[in-house]
């Protein structure tokens, strides 16, 4: 009789990723950095950092740049002027396939996930960059191509297990509802280990009990991955219990920076996002 | 390390006694499985004793002391099995407790039972307990199976089970397992083995305190009823804190030493039991039900050719299916085409299902429609019905095979004697027969005779052939104010048998006429009008929607014909019907966490809809307050539509159809 041995629980905490940053140290450093498409002024002179291990939120009102922030950390936009330094490296001019070696992983506002393909490969797809056997060996149904495959299908298993998505393994993601094409994607954005998570707007769009749920996968992310995580949301109430700090833009200008309690209380925040006569 | 020590006597009579005796008889034979990371993860008899035992001991040092209680709280996980034999070596009395609870049920249920310990299946249960706080006040110590989202809680009260299995590991390491072992041989088969608490379609939960006897007993009987071996595989998807898992699960598998099977997450269950295609299969009508709506739902949608086949041989299957299961001669030609029939429909539909291997299938709980029942027996499969209780350790009585039919409930169970009181309630008096509620001697006074006969609260009689039949809940037969009798029951569940309702209350005791609730299924009525491009944003816009009300008035006249055919029945067809805006749901009080209508809560919550189906209204506006999962409140509203129905004349239905 063939039976398999069991495994145990896998040892989800020992992939805290190893980037030689020491937690509650600076990952990322953005410094006056501006962005402009033609006349309009995107971002404009900001400068924030990153701290290792920590949930950082960037919020502002409808076009006040914070996509845009993202697509710069995440190496999409190039700025016209200002730094950015991660894990203590600056550059300058990068493209986003860098970004990701580097350990930058994002999910988008929209989803954009392969909708043909089953949850199982998209989450797939984020190993990508962590596959190293060439063409040749991946023509072999055994051999070295085939082991690597094992490999890296336990740690999207552990992904499936970790995000509750064992059900939806087999199903093609494009009939998925929304929510769950969001967790896929943050699926797939984990999948490729990053130091650096960023995460435009997980819960546009979603009901309360699938942004609790959200909510409390991002916190197990940072918790039991020690994960960094920048994320945009529009949620107040969700921003204030997750983040560690905030950072306001409005108009492609910084306008406040802290503990969230902090932000709630500034006028200009609110001004922001109330509206005053100008 | 002497781990297999001789069971006293030779024949054990507790589970801890049974998990050595099959570490010794089938050391190397699968105990568990449960599907992790995408695959199935197996246990022998003798790595279960393992873990096990280490468990145990780790437990005991924690610090749980005989006779005290733990709350398993949680969905079908080896940890969670594993908690029941280990609690019980150490005298202890497990009581697992329904994980879909909200905090204040729960809270009601672990003070009772005056609980020390609970262990819970992950963060959700966690938090769950530890919000309960200092309501719990004999509570010492949490343990989870499960650690994601765990590792920065306080762990000072808090522990895995992977934590608790080393300690025990330690001590073993240290000073052996002969304690442990001298303790496992000690208990007796009168000792209580578990409390199992009755959600109770009325009042409080009731601790319903079952023997080693009694689940041995049961166990043992039922074995040998269906001769089950070691060889069976079940697959435990069913409630934890439900009898029947618990003696499926538990007791009959420690028994016969047959494996058992935990799915990856309740979604996939359905996929993983066609993965593991059990031997033994349990279910509710429900589940039956929908497997048979989904599969009728996707052929719709299915191929010309397919549909065409599948048509022919579905009906070749109703036709010679039954008779050729139960042995009865059939015409070669007809067998042949069952065999083609096999081949091409019938063997991949079971494939689907995951019942290939199925020797035997029950269903019990509630009556299983006709056709349903039918469908499943004429592809071959021994799908069987029983009746029992909590109360009984299960088995009351079940069919044999052969002698199967979808109205009855079957013969008496081995070793069990029935009786029917002059009230026409059942009664029963079996070895599984409870030992009483916990501390509510009232109740066990009421509900078990001085001599052991214990009342069902049902009504039902014994057919020519010996059979049992179950009319109603006792309480619930009452009269409409004309004289006929009115058995709710009996025509909600001729409602249900359409599978675009998925539940309905009717009302009509001390009324002029018989009026209905109905709730639509939303997997059979939306798939519906997808394809009727009715377009509906939310189950309630398609529960009120004109063309939904239509063919559910089809159907409400399709059973008022029915039982205008029955001489007992024909007063009470239904007259009114309103379809609701809602799903009933257990969060909100309405079902009993097993899915049965708690009836007088309804019409109490809904009694100006009650009224408004009996004063002529055309319609209801109502707010009603509804919980949400997490246990917050919120108001949905709506107009409710009310519809009248036809009723038929007893003497002539075909007349009036004719005309």
């Amino acid at each position: 009789m063939n039976v398999v041995t069991p495994q145990g629980e896998a040892s989800l905490g020992a992939r805290i990723v190893d980037d030689g940053i020491e937690p509650g140290a600076e990952l990322l450093k953005v410094e006056n950095v501006s962005l402009s498409f033609g006349g309009v002024k995107a971002i404009q002179d900001i400068s924030f950092d990153v701290k290792k291990g920590e949930i950082r939120a960037i919020i502002g009102p409808n076009g006040a740049g914070k996509t845009s922030m993202l697509n710069v950390i995440n190496g999409f936009y190039h700025p016209q002027e200002g730094t950015i330094t991660f894990r203590g490296n600056v550059r300058t001019k990068m493209r986003p396939y860098m970004a990701a070696s580097q350990g930058i992983s994002r999910t988008f506002q929209n989803v954009a996930l392969f909708t043909g393909m089953s949850t199982l490969d998209n989450i797939m797809a984020g190993r990508q960059l962590k596959m190293h056997k060439n063409f040749f060996w991946q023509m072999w149904r055994y051999g070295p191509a085939f082991n690597e495959e094992v490999e890296h299908r336990l740690e999207v298993e552990k992904i499936i297990d970790f995000l509750e998505i064992q059900s939806i393994r087999k199903t093609p993601v494009g009939q998925l509802p929304y929510g769950l094409q969001k967790r896929v994607e943050l699926g797939r954005a984990l999948a490729a280990e990053p130091s650096l998570l960023l995460l435009d707007e997980p819960m546009a769009g979603m009901n309360l009990e699938e942004k609790e749920d959200m909510s409390r996968f991002i916190l197990d992310v940072n918790q039991q991955f020690g994960t960094t995580i920048a994320l945009i949301e529009h949620d107040m109430g969700v921003v204030m219990d997750l983040a560690d700090r905030v950072v306001v833009l409005d108009y492609g200008k910084k306008i406040a920076d802290g503990f969230p309690s902090e932000v709630q209380a500034s006028q200009e925040v609110i001004d922001a996002y109330l509206g005053v006569p100008h | 390390m002497s781990s297999n020590s001789a069971v006293k006597g030779g024949v054990p009579e507790t589970f801890p006694q049974y998990l050595n005796y099959n570490a010794k008889r089938f050391g190397n034979r699968p105990a568990m499985r449960h599907k992790d990371f995408g695959i199935w993860q197996s246990w022998t008899w003798s790595q279960m004793q393992d873990e096990i035992r280490a468990y145990s001991i780790g437990l005991s040092e924690l610090g749980l002391k005989p006779g005290e209680k733990v709350a398993i709280v949680g969905q079908n996980r080896p940890g969670l099995y594993w908690t029941f034999c280990a609690v019980q070596a150490l005298g202890c009395v497990p009581v697992p407790v329904y994980a879909d609870s909200v905090a204040e049920e729960m809270v009601y249920v672990l003070n009772h039972a005056e609980i020390t310990f609970v262990v819970a299946q992950d963060q959700e249960q966690v938090d769950k307990i530890l919000s309960m706080g200092d309501k719990l006040t004999m509570l010492r110590h949490v343990i989870y199976d499960e650690p994601r989202g765990l590792r920065d809680y306080d762990h000072t009260k808090l522990h895995s089970i992977k934590q608790v299995q080393q300690l025990g590991r330690d001590v073993i390491a240290k000073d052996g397992d002969v304690e442990w072992l001298k303790l496992v041989d000690r208990a007796k088969s009168d000792d209580l083995a578990v409390m199992l608490y009755t959600s109770g379609t009325t009042g409080k939960p009731k601790g319903v305190m079952l023997s080693y006897h009694n689940l041995v007993e049961s166990a043992r009987n039922a074995n040998s009823f269906d001769n089950f071996d070691e060889h069976e595989e079940i697959i435990a998807y069913l409630p934890l804190a439900w009898v029947g898992d618990h003696v499926f699960s538990y007791a009959q598998s420690y028994l016969a030493g047959y494996c058992v099977c935990c799915p990856e997450s309740p979604e996939t269950a359905d996929e993983d039991r066609r993965e593991i295609a059990p031997s033994y299969f349990f279910a509710p009508p429900r589940v039956f039900e929908v497997m048979l709506t989904s599969i009728l739902v996707r052929m719709e949608d299915a191929g010309k050719l397919k549909k065409k086949m599948f048509d022919y041989y579905m009906a070749h299957a109703r036709k010679v299916g039954e008779r050729i299961l139960n042995g009865e001669s059939v015409g070669l030609w007809d067998r042949l085409q069952y065999r083609i029939g096999e081949f091409l429909v019938y063997g991949p539909l079971k494939n689907r299902m995951g019942l290939t291997r199925m020797k035997v299938g029950y269903t019990a709980g509630e009556a299983i429609g006709p056709e349903i029942f039918r469908f499943y027996r004429s592809l071959g499969l021994n799908l069987k019905q029983l009746y029992g209780q909590t109360e009984a350790s299960v088995y009351i009585t079940a069919q044999p095979d052969g002698e199967i039919s979808a109205d009855t409930v079957g013969k008496p169970s081995p070793g069990v004697e029935i009786e029917i009181a002059e009230s026409g309630e059942v009664m029963y008096r079996s070895p599984g027969v409870f030992q009483g509620y916990y501390k509510n001697d009232e109740a066990t006074k009421e509900t078990k005779t001085k001599d052991g006969w214990v009342h069902t609260g049902d009504a039902g009689f014994i057919d020519t052939d010996g059979h049992l039949r179950i009319i109603d809940r006792a309480k619930d037969v009452g009269k409409l104010s004309g004289g006929g009798m009115f058995a709710p029951k009996y025509i909600e569940n001729r409602l249900k048998f359409f599978p675009n309702i998925k539940e309905a209350v009717a009302f009509g005791d001390g009324r002029d006429f018989c009026a209905v609730f109905i709730n639509i299924d939303l997997t059979a009525v939306g798939n519906w009008a997808e394809r009727n491009n009715i377009s509906y944003a939310s189950y309630q816009e398609l529960a009120q929607h004109p063309e939904v009300y239509k063919t559910m008035k089809e159907h409400v006249e399709q059973v008022n014909r029915d039982l205008a055919t029955e001489d007992m029945m024909a007063g009470s067809q239904i007259s009114r019907f309103l379809v609701l805006h809602k799903e009933l749901d257990a969060d909100d009080g309405e079902l009993t966490r097993t899915q049965k209508v708690r009836r007088s809560f309804i019409a109490e919550r809904y009694g100006e809809l009650i009224e408004a189906l009996y004063d002529g209204s055309d319609e209801k506006y109502v707010e009603t307050e509804v919980v949400f999962e997490d246990g917050r409140k919120g108001v949905i509203s709506a107009t409710i539509v009310i519809s009248d129905a036809s009723t038929f004349d007893q003497a002539q239905p075909m007349k009036e159809a004719a005309e």
